[in-house]
């Protein structure tokens, strides 16, 4: 079947998916876009995260099929995204993005270092925390984090360990993690 | 072929960086991770590629009577189907130590989920589906899951005619490796003892439970070879095992590291290399095999499960008098890491202690359950779990604060191990017990608020099973002691290539390993040890590949301190080699070139006095200085079988834990309020990895302290919880505050004076949030995990 949805702001169009795929395996295998992870393709884990129509869903646990007109964020397209918002556009990614900016999150900065790229404030926030270690669990928890900032601004630890549960992380013991949301929390409350 | 995407590429930290050794300078790989461009093994794509299946035995232990592929290989779609008879060469199996693992069963399979056949198709669903199409007809055996059933007079080997170098000293064919120590006289210390405690303790089957599936993309090669992206904790203990049953040289399979989504000692077997390249190389296509979280939970080892039996004695004023152990530990079918495991059980089993009198025994079994090898850890979580119950129950019985009398037993340095070696660097146990004691506590009643009771705060959570009622609090403390490096004689060695050019008038620095960068932040302090010594800010890390020599594994702790030490060991050559050059030039120009001490630093050549001799721009010119050199550490010895005697260890790490926990006794269910640690780092390299290490380290001992556990039949020796729907790892919720002390005590035979680090946590994470668990309850608890019918008291099984 085809399946027409819309990716970080860009009408994609995947062909011969297979009835059975998941929206996470078409994302990663037919769009090129491997940023969401498959730790587990069950629904538990978290990593394949991405926001359908702004809500935060296992995309290993979304049918092809079902995304067929709807619009998907993932962390390819969370900088931009976060940007969108911060500039007060279109915080869902319901009301589209133009085609030269959609096209931004393909090939910032340099490919070899990841210099210069532009990084949504959740993303900056896991580097400097030293929330990152392997990274297989990071865009998932990002996507999820960013979410849970947009809703509430200023979350209190027992806010952040709820809205994150659903994500599962073997390296890091979570400290830096809840570190790294409380350090984009707090910078986007000092932005304001 | 040409190059598949998500081939890995090399990493510029550039000119605005800073961060020598100790600064907490920030991941080169961070960017490309939080954007979603870093490219796991499970990423690579390739044009024309073909996915690869892997079909497991449903049974634990069977004869093969028939495998039928036809209608597999019949599939549209279907490129391939092999089995053992497809296999190449001679050499048909593999292994790390003893290679006793079949690459696809051979007329037997030993355990749940063996690997029997591989199939390619052009959709991974197309190759699933015909793998299922796989007839395969199994002569059910008994299964072996236990030391009782393995060493029963009449138990069916599990390995036939063994003939590994272990074969000849085990007193049964079902034991893999026997290491006893013996030091002292345990009788006649038992004599002096005012109090003797005894314990039989049993540790779960625990999951490394890496996030990123076992994955990776063969792609053959025009001259006949292959190039495997993958991702591996040692790209050369991979290579040695994978070309022979290929039948090619080692240079015609070029292995490159391709994104490591977690290791923990669970990528040092091999999973899906030899499958991949076997499939690549019959199709001519590229091959990518990605497991799913099921397979991978039989596609690698897990830790050891673990009897273990202990018996200590103290006089009335606290002194340990001897000990006595025997630790079984269950290897499942295939040997895997199994005899060092043993080493480290045994030779650790006392743990940070002084006990001059000792009598140990340590064994892995062959049996039917699933293979068992090398986990964070390392035979030393098992043992320590079980001499720390024992201090707490000797504590307990002299009427000790179980700190104080820990303290009171503390080995430090100069203390013997029980192998007879020296502990010849600091071993601040007792300190770093007293330093964990120190820190404040988590307040009493923490769920409490102007509102109510917040339910997240409580033990069960949201699932709201209490607001307080039946709650107990618990204090528990653990200290450990592991050893890092490869041991017992081991040829621990890493290589280095380092180089140094003037590029755009500035220098800069390549470094070039073969180390596994699984997510420690390996590379991060190899770019920090090639600035402190070469005196730069820019330095490129490249890709992790064969076309270097071994770095080792990224096992033991031991990154830090061997491939560390080999790119400090080549940047001190290069160093020499740019001072060579700029006494060639300038030496006439300036008596200092020949008489001081020199250093690079901040882009020039400086004396130990501080004077600028020159720019490094202006020595090299366009000259380029490449080292590749090996290094090793001290050399270690084998213990000797019979008595365990032996300078075994190159180094070890401590840590101490002070666990709080929070009961519902009604329920049985446990909330960890906080789990400090405090740890003898030697030196943090990289102060934030460090506590990186250590609180994920922690919370990995806390998993297997209150819910890890691979379920495992005992009697078809089969895998009951497979997912993580079943085995529960910490999420978020189930994890708490861990503040952390960080001791730094140099290690003068180490690089900087580093210890390695990553394991040590691990160790005393458990042992504490059990010791808590029985603070709050007054159970026993002679168990890990402890699951909620173990407090209740409706548990059928051991508690």
């Amino acid at each position: 079947m085809r399946v027409n949805f819309t990716v970080n702001g860009r009408p994609q169009e995947a062909d011969d998916v297979w009835e059975g795929e998941s929206l996470l395996y078409v994302l990663r295998e037919r769009l090129g876009l491997p940023g969401s992870k498959n730790a587990c393709e069950q629904g538990e884990c978290g990593s394949c995260t991405v926001r359908l129509d702004g809500v935060p869903v296992c995309s290993c646990l979304v049918a092809a099929g079902q995304v067929e007109g709807r619009e998907v964020v993932t962390v390819e397209g969370l900088a931009d995204y976060a940007k969108q918002r911060a500039e007060g556009g279109c915080a869902t990614g319901a009301c589209g993005t133009s085609l030269q900016n959609a096209q931004q999150w393909e090939a910032k900065g340099d490919s070899h270092t990841g210099e210069g790229t532009e990084l949504s404030p959740i993303q900056q926030a896991f580097i400097d925390a030293g929330a990152v270690q392997c990274g297989f669990c990071t865009p998932g928890l990002l996507v999820a984090a960013d979410e849970m900032l947009e809703r509430n601004p200023t979350p209190t630890d027992a806010d952040i360990r709820e809205a994150l549960s659903g994500n599962l992380c073997r390296c890091t013991g979570y400290e830096k993690i809840m570190d790294a949301v409380r350090l984009a929390a707090a910078r986007q409350g000092e932005a304001v | 072929m040409s190059s598949p995407n998500g081939t890995p590429t090399k990493i510029t930290q550039g000119s605005q960086t800073k961060g020598g050794i100790g600064e907490s300078t920030l991941r080169p790989d961070g960017t490309l991770k939080v954007t979603g461009e870093f490219a796991y093994s499970s990423d690579m794509w390739h044009e024309d590629m073909l996915w690869g299946q892997i079909l497991r035995s449903t049974v634990a232990h069977a004869e093969i009577v028939s495998i039928d592929t036809s209608e597999a290989l019949a599939t549209p779609g279907v490129y391939a189907v092999l089995t053992y008879d497809d296999l190449p060469t001679d050499v048909k199996n593999y292994g790390l130590e003893i290679q006793d693992t079949p690459v696809l069963a051979h007329g037997k399979v030993r355990h749940h989920g063996e690997p029997v056949a591989i199939v390619a198709a052009d959709h991974p669903e197309t190759a699933r589906r015909a793998a299922a199409k796989i007839k395969v007809d199994y002569r059910e055996l008994p299964v072996i899951t236990d030391e009782a059933s393995a060493t029963a007079p009449d138990a069916i080997l599990v390995h036939e005619n063994r003939d590994d170098h272990h074969a000849g000293h085990v007193p049964h064919p079902n034991i893999v490796h026997r290491q006893p120590i013996v030091r002292g006289d345990v009788a006649e210390a038992r004599k002096r003892a005012d109090v003797i405690v005894e314990g039989e303790y049993t540790f779960g089957m625990q999951d490394q439970a890496f996030l990123g599936p076992e994955s990776g993309l063969a792609v053959p090669e025009e001259d006949g070879g292959v190039h495997l992206y993958i991702a591996t904790q040692w790209l050369h203990s991979d290579l040695r095992q994978i070309a022979p049953v290929l039948g090619l040289p080692e240079d015609k399979v070029r292995m490159t590291l391709s994104g490591v989504g977690g290791a923990f000692g669970g990528r040092e077997d091999l999973s899906m290399q030899i499958h991949a390249c076997l499939l690549a190389l019959r199709t001519g296509k590229p091959v990518k095999i990605v497991y799913n979280r099921f397979e991978s939970f039989f596609g690698h080892v897990h830790r050891h499960p673990a009897k273990l039996y202990y018996e200590h004695g103290a006089t009335k004023d606290g002194k340990l008098t001897h000990m006595k152990c025997r630790i079984v530990l269950d290897g499942g079918a295939y040997a895997s890491a199994s005899p060092a495991v043993v080493g480290n059980a045994s030779s650790l089993s006392v743990g940070p202690y002084v006990i001059d009198d000792v009598d140990i025994e340590a064994i892995a079994l062959y049996t039917n359950n699933p293979p068992c090898g090398a986990m964070r850890g390392f035979g030393a979580v098992q043992a320590c779990f079980a001499y720390e119950a024992q201090m707490d129950k000797l504590a307990k019985r002299l009427g000790m604060d179980p700190v104080e009398f820990r303290q009171l037993n503390a080995m430090e340095q100069g203390t013997l191990m029980p192998t007879g070696q020296p502990v010849d660097s600091p071993a601040p146990v007792a300190e770093l017990l007293r330093r964990v004691k120190a820190m404040p506590m988590p307040p009493e009643r923490q769920w409490e608020s102007s509102e109510g009771a917040d339910l997240r705060e409580l033990p069960g959570g949201l699932s709201n099973t209490t607001h307080g009622e039946g709650v107990v609090r618990g204090v528990g403390y653990a200290v450990g002691i592991k050893n890092v490096g490869f041991s017992e004689g081991f040829d621990d060695y890493s290589t280095a290539k380092v180089r140094m050019e003037v590029v755009g008038g500035e220098p800069v620095v390549t470094v070039h390993t073969a180390m596994a960068e699984v997510g420690q932040g390996g590379v991060t302090v190899h770019a920090q040890i090639a600035r402190t010594e070469l005196g730069v800010t820019q330095v490129t890390i490249n890709p992790a590949d064969t076309r270097v020599g071994s770095a080792g594994s990224t096992s033991a702790s031991r990154q830090t301190y061997v491939t560390g030490g080999a790119v400090k060991n080549a940047c001190e050559l290069v160093r020499e080699k740019v001072l060579e050059i700029g006494r060639r030039k300038f030496g006439s120009y300036h008596p200092a070139w020949a008489t001081a001490e020199l250093l690079l630093e901040g882009g020039k050549v400086v004396t130990d006095g501080g004077e600028v001799l020159g720019d490094l721009a202006d020595v090299l010119e366009d000259e380029v200085v490449e080292v590749e050199e090996e290094w090793r550490h001290r050399p270690t010895e084998p213990f000797d079988l019979r008595t365990g005697q032996g300078n075994g260890h190159v180094q070890y790490s401590f840590a101490a834990h002070r666990a709080v926990v929070e009961v519902d006794t009604e329920l049985g269910l446990v909330k960890v309020i906080e789990l400090a640690c405090a740890q003898d780092v030697g030196k943090a390299l990289n102060p934030l990895s460090v506590l990186g290490q250590i609180q994920g380290g922690t919370v990995q001992g806390l998993g297997v302290a209150v819910m890890e556990e691979i379920i495992v039949d005992p009697k078809t020796a089969k895998v009951k919880n497979p997912s993580f729907t079943d085995y529960l790892i910490p999420t978020i919720l189930d994890t708490p505050t861990i503040p952390v002390d960080v001791l730094e005590l140099a290690d003068e035979y180490a690089p900087y004076g580093l210890r390695g680090i990553g394991e040590a946590p691990t160790l005393s994470s458990t042992p504490a949030v059990l010791a808590a668990i029985r603070n709050a309850t007054g159970l026993e608890l002679n168990r890990t995990p402890v699951r909620p019918e173990h407090l209740t008291g409706t548990s059928l099984s051991e508690a």
